[in-house]
């Protein structure tokens, strides 16, 4: 067995994410978006890093707002219910990002094909669009078979992938359940995964049910305890999306000054989960929790 | 008289009313989350919804949603899955509907989503495509839900997000899309449809109290009416009822 990885969040971050880097994150679209490890990026005053996700809801907002990012491999930056991410907006308009425009289905295929190892994939998405202005990772080709013409997804390979599951042991062993978005090519294609959890358990319980396990543990560098690591996006068994947090962030980010207000409110002063918890508070918390549980049935593994 | 219903509520109801029953339905953000539910409770007992993050559903979700990922959307779904098999679905023609919002639509119902102006100098950086752009590329055919606007419906987008008929018939098949193409526009003042040979946008309804000219002067280009043009139906009232059963607080459907 892999030895203990069990890190703080700031010693993972400080070590695998420096400066440079290329990361995947909100990988499984409006759950389970890793909140807790951005803010300890923005902490660190991480830089020029390369941001690769399918919608991010607002967390790239907010790295961008941060000064993280130099350059945008995604499908769409922004925040789900309101609309324009402005410190994205705000980015682009003066020419600060470098951008590469790409589809859910094109950034799946690109990791997709990151994580089988082949230089593209072939898809009919995109054809006749505005994306292959706006990316460089597109190409027509021609199918060596039937004569189409396709659109080439090049792969990428992220330098790590950070995602944000309900438990996982200190091995890097690692569930994950409800949708799963593009996590598992996410994870496959990067060098290596930064994991973040509710809950940190025995590796009997993860052993127990190896379906659930989202990606090889012996790829995982980083296992961080991380309780309400996701907030507010929601994370199925442990509690539901904060919709008034989205909603403020839109005021909270109309301007720079607002979001300086916010970045010093909600990460600068904020060194532990258990200070982001205090700062949600328990009325919040108890709202947001899981009201009625359901158990899904045991999965018998015996031989 | 006033209408006992918001103009969101009406858009709605007309998004639900292009669902029929046993359709496969990609089911976008926004107003098309509360579309499928109403055609679900309603005309569409047996429509299945696709949504792009990984979950299949035979059944409405239980409780309000905002976003397709809050949990009462996963809660009792038929499959939770990846993109990836979701899009391959779509890819492989198994999606017969699906709905996408928009910035800026042509003539031939070309939708803008990411770059107002030139994309190496933008007036305006819009959030880009999310899975729209697959959506209009692949599914067999798709209906765009977005305000009526003079500034919205230009003659020429910026830049194609998410395809229509590009410069019109035959462009489809000559780029390389498999299928589909818009079959209808749901907007603020009525609803319009795309001629069967010259693939252009038509009037072909709309709402109650709006006159053709004002959709008209709304319109970048001289607007074809439909000879046919109706009024759009008024959302019955267990229609009402089951939307306000699920966005009880008007989030989506409010004034």
């Amino acid at each position: 067995m892999n030895g203990p990885k069990l890190l703080s969040l700031k010693e993972a971050i400080d070590r695998f994410v420096p400066d440079g880097s290329s990361v995947v994150m909100g990988s499984a679209q409006e759950t389970l978006i890793p909140f807790a490890a951005g803010h300890e990026i923005i902490r660190q005053r991480k830089r020029n890093l390369t941001l690769i996700g399918p919608i991010s809801d607002i967390l790239f907002d907010q790295m961008i707002g941060a000064g993280c990012a130099r350059k945008i491999r995604c499908a769409w930056v922004g925040n789900v219910i309101t609309g324009s991410g402005y410190n994205f907006r705000r980015a682009v308009e003066s020419g600060q990002l470098e951008m590469e425009d790409h589809s859910n289905l094109t950034l799946s295929m690109a990791l997709r094909a990151g994580a089988l190892g082949v230089p593209f994939l072939p898809t009919y998405t995109a054809r006749g669009s505005g994306l292959f202005q706006t990316n460089p990772s597109l190409k027509d080709v021609i199918c060596p078979f039937t004569g189409q013409i396709l659109t080439a997804v090049a792969a990428i390979q992220p330098d790590v992938a950070i995602v944000h599951v309900q438990r996982a042991d200190e091995h890097g062993n690692a569930h994950m359940w409800g949708n799963a978005g593009i996590t598992r090519e996410a994870c496959l294609a990067a060098g290596r995964v930064l994991v973040t959890c509710e809950e940190i358990v025995s590796p009997d319980v993860i052993a127990s049910d190896p379906n659930r396990v989202i990606t090889p543990g012996f790829r995982v560098c980083a296992v961080v305890h991380a309780p309400w690591g996701a907030h507010p996006s929601p994370v199925p068994g442990y509690y539901n999306r904060d919709h008034q947090a989205f909603l403020d962030y839109r005021d909270q980010s109309l301007t720079p000054e607002a979001f300086a207000g916010w970045q010093s409110g909600w990460v600068d002063r904020v060194r532990y989960s258990s200070e982001y918890m205090a700062l949600l508070g328990e009325e919040r918390i108890a709202q947001l929790s899981i009201k009625s549980r359901a158990l899904s049935a045991p999965a018998d593994f015996g031989y | 008289m006033m209408p006992d219903y918001t103009p969101a509520e009406l858009m709605v109801a007309a998004a639900a009313h292009e669902i029929a029953d046993g359709e496969v339905v990609f089911v976008g953000m926004r107003l098309p989350l509360l579309g499928f539910q109403l055609a679900k409770s309603t005309h569409a007992p047996d429509a299945i919804g696709v949504y792009e993050l990984g979950i299949i559903r035979e059944k409405p979700a239980p409780e309000p949603i905002l976003t397709m990922g809050d949990l009462p959307n996963l809660y009792k779904a038929q499959w939770l899955s990846d993109t990836a098999d979701i899009m391959g679905m779509l890819q492989r023609g198994l999606v017969d509907v699906s709905f996408i919002g928009g910035a800026q639509v042509d003539r031939f119902g070309n939708l803008n989503t990411t770059y107002i102006g030139r994309p190496e100098k933008t007036k305006t950086r819009l959030p880009g495509s999310g899975g729209a752009c697959d959506l209009a590329s692949l599914a067999k055919r798709h209906i765009i839900i977005m305000n009526h606007e003079k500034r919205r419906f230009v003659p020429r987008v910026d830049y194609i997000t998410s395809p229509g008929y590009g410069d019109g018939p035959g462009w489809r098949q000559a780029v390389g899309l498999p299928r589909g193409g818009p079959s209808a526009v749901i907007t603020t003042l009525g609803v319009l449809r795309f001629h069967p040979q010259t693939c252009e946008m038509v009037l072909a309804s709309v709402h109650p109290g709006i006159a053709p000219d004002q959709v008209q002067a709304n319109t970048g280009w001289p607007l074809k009416i439909s000879p046919d043009l109706v009024e759009t139906p008024e959302p019955r009232a267990e229609e009402l009822s089951a939307m306000r059963k699920f966005d009880p607080g008007g989030f989506w459907t409010g004034d």
